[in-house]
């Protein structure tokens, strides 16, 4: 890979709109895998509309990429919409649980505040062991592994990344026109194609 | 073989009466209903309910017992490509469905549409490792446009409509529907049949933006060099006569990839041959001179582009396609045509200024002159004492005046058949362009007959080629099929000897195959045949073989280490395109 590309890379969050079927994770990871790309995180959920499913993939990628990828995903049949954002687009969070032996944690004080400033919160605490929980972005949760890996950290778990586009409408009123037989240009029209005015040139 | 008596009944109406039937019956009388008229299969333990159903509408539809499901497969593709129609292939579960992997392949990359239908243990059995059981739905799930698993009877109506819409809409494609067994079995309450014509999360074809087709013209009307490539496209959308137009009325040069040939004749005058790898020398050269690229319906495949940093860098670029993943996709687009071509094109031909590119046709010509002093000159008319197969397609050429379907293997005899052959219509040329599968043609032209029965069909192949799927004689033997097979033997694997010989420094590792006597083969199987090695032997055998009633092997013994030229080597840009 040229330096160029190197520099080019960068996070890409991927918001698959999808219909709840079995086999469509599968159609959709192999997109990646058959590039030989890695998926940094996945996560699918159910959308603000009862049926559909929503992905959140999160991939370091050139833009070319991934654009490229989007537009894959999107001709599976089954799959309403793609879009893709970087990070400055949306407003990301992943939940991160830290299990930590008790006994460390009641004796030193240290341990409390540290847990306090990086904004934990125990969600369980038994005799041997506590968990906690915090929810941020990736730097974040990294840092409080480094902060209790001297305390005897037993466990780490973190979550897929879900995210929320920032100049999104929510999918209601699209998911309406993509029931009608002939929708608008808008909702068909590939998000892509339509910014291609700028590029045009005589 | 199917008589036209044998009319598909009127779709069911709604109000029909609701019938008990099993999940099997259900299906056959959903595929009547889809206007099916040909079924290529193989049964087998986990779709023997579904064979059951078939026996008793054997006077409604045909069914062709091929040798391989993979033979069923590629004939299913090759009657898809002849008729326009959706190919229909049943396979059993396990092994039956995993040999539909390599046609399901072939046909994705190529945008054939098809529905293949296969057997699936019962529904209590999945994940069992159950006898004959495989995880068909993953393991197709990359090569199919969409597939799905079926463990109630009562879905087949629906996924079965959602099929055929997928398969033949948009970008057609093959889509695979595995049934259980238990499903097949199952007794429900079949209410009719009804096509589904809207999914709401698909899209197969958006509505086409004036502005884009606007900004073509003023592109079109501008340009000095204007060139055109269509590839398949043309035909899948049915835009021939929209796509003859265009040309005529633009004045524009026009050339095509093999799986676009035929589209507009071989002779017309706009014509100016093929694009890529092995095509012709004008088309790849002036492909980096042209000042305005016009692609329809093509997908810039690596072997058509060749190095892609200096594929027409000097152009304003113009792609046409129904699939948006297409666009920008290899070649970066100045004006992006999203949309089916069997639309945008009357409305571009609208747009334009009536011209005629004389000069710039006048180059293509001079190349033209080039490429007959240096190569075809030799290929198609040699002095030398051993046949070509090029000379081969030139008789073919003088016999079937053009009328043939030519369907071609993989390898030199392709490149030779696609570059030689002279085709009139669309849908005569039929090869298996993307995923390059040997062994492609000897089922895809059984089922290209069947596809159109009106046609001589007359597969090239060569010596390997046959050998992969000669198993099909016996399809032909069975089904009485008339096809006409043509093996231009070179006694070589001759694309991989070509290139030992111009990369590998002669290094011919593998590529010496020996064959069996093929006539022999043949006659085995109740098909007459011929085979050759004199010139003054070939015009009346090739006659011998068209007019005999039946089906007809002749092999042709060629020369054996003839290269394919003019050649894109690999790595290079198509203007560095080699004479020899």
């Amino acid at each position: 890979m040229s330096n160029q590309q190197q520099i080019d890379r960068q996070e890409y969050n991927i918001t698959v709109y999808t219909e709840n079927t079995i086999g469509l994770l599968n159609r959709i990871s192999t997109i990646f895998s058959r590039r030989k790309l890695n998926i940094d995180s996945l996560n699918t959920s159910p959308s603000e509309i009862e049926g559909i499913h929503r992905f959140n993939i999160v991939i370091h990628e050139t833009e070319e990429v991934v654009r490229k990828l989007a537009s894959q995903i999107e001709k599976q049949v089954e799959v309403l919409k793609v879009y893709y954002n970087t990070n400055d687009d949306v407003i990301w969070q992943e939940m991160a649980l830290y299990k930590v032996p008790t006994d460390i944690i009641a004796e030193k004080a240290l341990v409390e505040r540290l847990l306090r400033e990086n904004g934990a919160r125990a969600v369980v605490i038994r005799k041997d062991y506590t968990v906690f929980e915090t929810t941020g972005h990736r730097e974040e949760t990294d840092n409080l592994i480094k902060v209790l890996q001297p305390f005897g950290l037993i466990e780490f778990v973190r979550s897929a990344r879900i995210a929320i586009i920032k100049d999104s409408d929510g999918f209601n009123r699209k998911l309406r026109e993509f029931e009608r037989k002939e929708p608008g240009h808008e909702v068909i029209e590939n998000e892509y194609l339509n910014s291609r005015d700028k590029v045009f040139t005589m | 073989m199917l008589t036209r008596e044998k009319q598909a009944p009127e779709l069911l109406k709604e109000e029909q009466v609701a019938e008990t039937i099993s999940g099997g019956e259900a299906l056959i009388k959903i595929l009547l209903a889809e206007g099916v008229d040909t079924i290529f299969g193989y049964p087998g333990g986990a779709i023997m309910p579904i064979y059951d159903a078939l026996y008793g509408y054997q006077d409604k539809v045909n069914h062709v017992l091929v040798r391989h499901e993979q033979g069923g497969i590629h004939a299913g593709q090759g009657y898809a490509r002849s008729s326009g129609k959706v190919g229909v292939v049943f396979a059993t579960s396990g092994p039956g469905a995993t040999n539909l992997i390599t046609g399901l392949a072939d046909a994705q990359i190529d945008s054939t549409p098809l529905v293949c239908i296969t057997g699936q243990v019962f529904a209590h059995l999945l994940g069992t490792d159950a006898f004959q059981e495989a995880d068909v739905i993953s393991i197709s799930a990359p090569v199919t446009k969409w597939n799905y698993q079926i463990t109630d009877a009562n879905e087949i109506p629906e996924v079965l409509a959602k099929a055929f819409y997928f398969a033949k809409s948009g970008r057609p494609g093959p889509v695979l529907i595995d049934i259980a067994k238990n499903a097949q079995i199952q007794k429900f309450e079949y209410k009719g049949y009804n096509r589904c014509d809207h999914v709401r999360s698909y899209r197969p074809k958006p509505i086409v933006r004036k502005e884009y087709i606007e900004q073509a013209a003023e592109l079109i009307n501008a340009a000095k060099k204007p060139f055109v490539l269509w590839g398949q496209g043309v035909m899948l959308g049915a835009a021939e006569q929209e796509f003859k137009a265009f040309i005529e009325k633009s004045g524009i040069p026009a050339a095509w990839t093999i799986m676009g040939a035929g589209s507009l004749p071989s002779d017309h005058p706009q014509n100016v041959g093929m694009l890529g790898m092995h095509g012709n020398y004008g088309p790849n050269v002036l492909t980096n001179e042209c000042d305005v690229l016009i692609a329809i319906g093509m997908r810039f495949d690596d072997r058509v582009t060749g190095r892609l940093d200096k594929y027409a860098k000097q152009a304003k670029v113009i792609h046409f396609d129904i699939d948006p993943s297409e666009i920008d996709k290899n070649v970066k687009t100045t004006v992006p045509v999203w949309g089916d071509c069997k639309e945008t094109l009357p409305l571009l031909t609208e747009l334009i200024e009536p011209k005629q590119h004389t000069e710039w046709l006048q180059k293509f010509k001079e190349y033209e002159q080039q490429e007959i002093a240096a190569v075809i000159q030799d290929e198609l008319f040699p002095t030398s004492e051993e046949m070509t197969m090029g000379e081969v397609i030139q008789q073919l050429n003088d016999l079937t005046g053009g009328e043939a379907i030519i369907v071609s293997d993989v390898g030199q005899h392709q490149m030779v058949a696609c570059r030689y052959a002279k085709l009139n219509n669309t849908r005569s040329n039929i090869t298996s362009g993307g995923l390059g599968t040997m062994g492609f043609a000897l089922p895809a032209a059984i089922g290209a007959k069947f596809g159109a029965q009106d046609k001589t069909v007359v597969a090239v192949i060569g010596d390997g080629g046959f050998q992969m799927t000669l198993q099909e004689l016996g399809t032909i033997m069975q089904s009485g099929v008339d096809v006409k097979i043509l093996i231009l033997n070179n006694q070589f694997l001759g694309m991989v000897r070509q290139w030992q010989e111009l990369f590998h420094d002669r290094r011919y590792s593998f590529v010496d195959i020996t064959s069996p006597n093929f006539v022999t083969v043949a006659s085995g199987y109740g098909i007459a045949g011929k085979s050759i090695s004199k010139r003054e032997e070939l015009q009346p055998t090739l006659a011998e073989m068209l007019a005999h009633k039946g089906s007809f092997l002749l092999e042709v013994m060629v020369t054996k280490e003839n290269n394919v030229f003019p050649m894109v080597p690999q790595g290079c840009s198509v203007s560095e395109i080699r004479l020899k």
